[in-house]
């Protein structure tokens, strides 16, 4: 056996060829070869917050703002006419657009804070904290969380706080249920045991070693959330106990101009009126899941079958 | 060697292969133009680092590439047909019955759901090679030549009730079921323990060379492919370094790269005795939940400044006893004494100072550092966790360390991802050292590393040491390892210890029962190793 002659450096060792791209250098190639499903997803969704955002200066009118004539036909004032208390619907559906979606997001905000803090809660402490955790949230899930959500906003009244806690807390079940379950994959790993070694604290084990790792699924299963929480608040509202007059929203516009459906022999334009907000529900619903669909896509490791 | 018959008989001929996978949107080279002859009743020995190209090219072997793999150029000629020119069903039709495949983990290879019979024969009966009870009793013959256990009935269990090492012979018997003419081994005895893997190897071994089977054996361990292959290729960064026979490869390496691999167990550390005790584990008995006892009433000295090796297969207690005396696992008897004062069992009972005091390397530098953090986070946390060093000074701090484990400044901003192997083992030895430890705990810190790789880190151990005066509990199956760094060493079984004692004593007769079967097979890099153990 001879010496070696070799220099070995550790320095020079290969590692892997893997070229650092920031995060905006990933977006545009990402974006490129983005399929088309993705773009209009993007488009819509994109579309949508513009609306919400710059509802003021879009709608013509106020949201609540009454004019003399009810259920007036499509003309250039009203472009799409006024309800039965004579307000403009173009107008509320432009606000509806910032009220329903505003609600829907800090809900979905918060029944993430709920979950996600919960369900690591559960995967990194186990046992019976996680067992009782777990089967708490297996009684709320086995309640049908609309009917849930009607008999709770009526014993507490439909507030917009009161639907939003409410939606919430019922939501954040399904986000518990994830975020402990992707949790578990990481706790196990040698680095969250060597951070436990270390003595950090539980909160620094959360927020710095577990959740970081588990950001894709979250995200994507953010995009979902926030589509059944808006069909769920246009659901309530549509039942009276959503979103409360005079603020403009999609679901309670739906159930006050239903009506005028049966004027379609006479004025076809009359029956197309709650179809407007209903499209605007839908439409929404799946630039959203357009959207999710792709990022799941890519996060996911089915991008690395190349054809 | 009957080298000019074989001559006429050339099964494989690779010409100038080169493989490319994509990642990243680049095609990247992975093997760059590589020639291999094979011919029939030849064991070809194919060694290399991790990732310079092994499997992508034993795979290459059987006209197969990976997902995101393409061939750019080059024949691969078998028995005069090009498997790169051949359409994928013509290959499935060779697939299975002239060329067959041993996959390193026999766990995950096979379907846990069918019984090992079913599964023996079941790519010769899809190829209707013959009927269902004549494969059968083939099968059950090749259990007999690979010495399973009842071989009559071992085929009616379910891959979970055999052992590793039978599960192993089991695939090796399933893969030679349809009589091929050329068997791929990658890696199969590697996640073996070593008292099991010489009856694999020796039972390989005859069953391929009784067939007539050639083989393309692959494997990043010298003595293991000594004992195996008739001739060896040197592979590096997919490109041939050198091909010989066995006996010349061995006495007489030409490239500088070969020699270096040979030369790697070089480091011989003089034995040091030292009279002050750091820790001491005394009468220790530990049990996941209310199972059986892992850890049986175990007594283990760890002298200051020193190295104990504990040695013993998986399964003997060896992590557990690191999990005890860091209180992962808080033992259910027994005392655990650190500087002369007895530590809490319960990791939350200890405070900041005992944890800081000992920390753990990890057998694996994927798991054990977070894939979201840089190297300046993961080696900084310890300094402001423990010292409170914070912002410029921390940063300092980490680039001293860096140094200090032979790496620089461009590595600061790092991701895991983005550094090899034994650079991710040396951060993870960073990370330790910045807790300023008195005790160290390495549990197979080099199991996963290449030959020179390991060296370097275990010289890199060895020199920190001598620096800093920490002490080392080394855990590993390596005796190799042992024999390098040690000055004690514990020998584990079943959650008992055989033997503590300076390395001399341990490595010295008279042994007790299980030591002489430990240290008796651990391969050596004499090519007439297995014979002289299957002798005894």
């Amino acid at each position: 056996m001879t010496k070696t002659a070799t220099q070995y450096s550790a320095k020079a060792e290969v590692s892997n060829l893997y070229v650092r791209r920031s995060f905006y250098e990933k977006a545009i190639i990402n974006l490129k070869k983005a399929p088309i499903t993705a773009w209009i997803g993007m488009i819509i969704v994109t579309f949508y917050f513009f609306v919400a955002i710059f509802a003021p200066f879009l709608a013509p009118y106020g949201e609540a703002q009454i004019f003399k004539v009810p259920y007036a036909p499509w003309d250039s004032v009203h472009i799409f006419g006024t309800d039965r208390l004579g307000r403009d619907i173009f107008s509320r559906l432009v606000y509806g657009a910032r009220n329903t979606m505003g609600i829907a997001l800090i809900t979905t905000f918060l029944a993430f804070l709920i979950g996600v803090g919960l369900g690591l809660l559960s995967a990194i402490l186990s046992g019976w904290v996680d067992q009782i955790l777990a089967r708490f949230v297996d009684i709320l899930m086995a309640i049908p969380s609309l009917i849930f959500a009607l008999m709770l906003l009526s014993i507490f009244g439909s507030t917009a706080l009161n639907l939003i806690l409410i939606i919430a807390v019922l939501d954040s079940t399904r986000v518990f249920r994830l975020s402990r379950a992707v949790g578990m994959n990481i706790v196990v790993m040698e680095y969250v045991e060597a951070a436990k070694l270390r003595g950090e604290k539980i909160g620094w084990i959360m927020s710095k070693e577990i959740l970081p790792n588990i950001l894709p699924p979250l995200v994507a299963e953010f995009g979902l959330r926030f589509c059944y929480v808006f069909l769920m608040i246009a659901s309530l509202s549509f039942l009276g106990v959503g979103i409360q007059p005079p603020t403009a929203d999609w679901g309670s516009m739906v159930r006050e101009t239903a009506e005028l459906i049966q004027f379609a022999a006479y004025d076809i334009t009359a029956a197309l009126t709650p179809i407007l907000p209903a499209a605007a529900i839908g439409i929404l619903t799946i630039g959203v899941n357009f959207v999710v669909d792709w990022f799941l896509y890519l996060t996911s490791g089915l991008k690395d079958e190349i054809k | 060697m009957k080298s000019s018959k074989q001559k006429k008989d050339l099964l494989l001929d690779i010409q100038n292969i080169s493989i490319e996978g994509f990642s990243d949107e680049i095609w990247h080279p992975i093997i760059k133009g590589v020639n291999l002859q094979l011919y029939r009743g030849e064991v070809l020995g194919l060694i290399g680092e991790s990732g310079a190209g092994k499997s992508t090219l034993g795979l290459a072997a059987m006209g197969f590439v990976r997902t995101g793999c393409r061939f750019t150029s080059g024949s691969i000629n078998f028995n005069g047909k090009d498997l790169t020119k051949l359409s994928d069903k013509k290959k499935q039709q060779l697939w299975g019955t002239k060329l067959s495949y041993v996959a390193q983990s026999a766990a995950a290879a096979f379907n846990p759901a069918h019984r090992l019979i079913n599964q023996t024969i079941e790519s010769s009966l899809s190829h209707k090679l013959n009927i269902k009870e004549t494969l059968q009793k083939e099968a059950v013959q090749l259990y007999k030549e690979m010495q399973l256990p009842n071989p009559d009935e071992i085929g009616e269990r379910y891959p979970h009730q055999v052992s590793g090492g039978q599960l192993q012979r089991t695939m090796t018997a399933m893969a030679m079921s349809s009589k091929p003419d050329l068997i791929i081994f990658d890696e199969p005895t590697t996640a073996l323990d070593v008292t099991t893997q010489v009856n694999v190897l020796a039972t390989i071994r005859s069953i391929v060379k009784e067939h007539q089977t050639a083989a393309i054996y692959i494997t990043h361990d010298l003595a293991v492919v000594a004992q195996m292959a008739d001739r060896i290729q040197v592979l590096r960064y997919g490109n041939t370094v050198e091909v010989a026979k066995t006996s010349q490869m061995l006495k007489s390496p030409k490239e500088e790269y070969t020699k270096s691999l040979w030369a790697v167990r070089s480091i011989k550390k003089k034995e040091q005795k030292s009279k002050e005790i750091i820790l001491s584990i005394e009468n220790v008995s530990a049990s996941y939940g209310s199972g059986p006892k892992v850890l049986q009433d175990i007594n283990i000295n760890v002298p200051t400044g020193r190295t104990v090796a504990i040695v013993g297969e998986s399964g003997s207690g060896k992590s557990t006893t690191a999990r005890s005396i860091t209180g992962l696992l808080p033992p259910t008897q027994g005392k655990i004494i650190f500087q002369n004062r007895i530590l809490p069992m319960k990791l939350s009972d200890r405070t900041k100072e005992d944890l800081r005091k000992i920390q753990m390397i990890y057998q694996s530098p994927d798991t054990s550092m977070n894939p979201r953090h840089t190297v300046r986070e993961i080696i900084g946390r310890p300094l402001s966790f423990y010292h409170g060093i914070n912002k410029e000074k921390n940063t300092d701090k980490v680039l001293e360390l860096l140094n200090m484990i032979e790496l620089d400044d461009s590595f600061v901003d790092r991701l895991p991802e983005e550094l090899s192997g034994g650079q991710k083992q040396r951060i993870c030895i960073a990370r330790a050292l910045a807790a300023e430890p008195e005790l160290i705990i390495c549990d197979e810190v080099t199991s996963a590393l290449d030959q020179i790789v390991q060296e370097g880190i275990l010289k890199l151990l060895l020199k920190l040491q001598h620096e800093l005066k920490i002490s080392y509990i080394f855990i590993t199956h390596d005796i190799a390892t042992v024999k390098a760094i040690a000055d004690e060493v514990v020998v584990m079984h079943q959650g008992l210890v055989v033997e503590q004692g300076s390395k001399k004593e341990i490595f010295s007769p008279p042994h007790p029962e299980y030591t002489k079967l430990l240290l008796s097979s651990v391969p050596e890099m004499d090519p007439n190793w297995l014979n002289k153990v299957l002798e005894n």
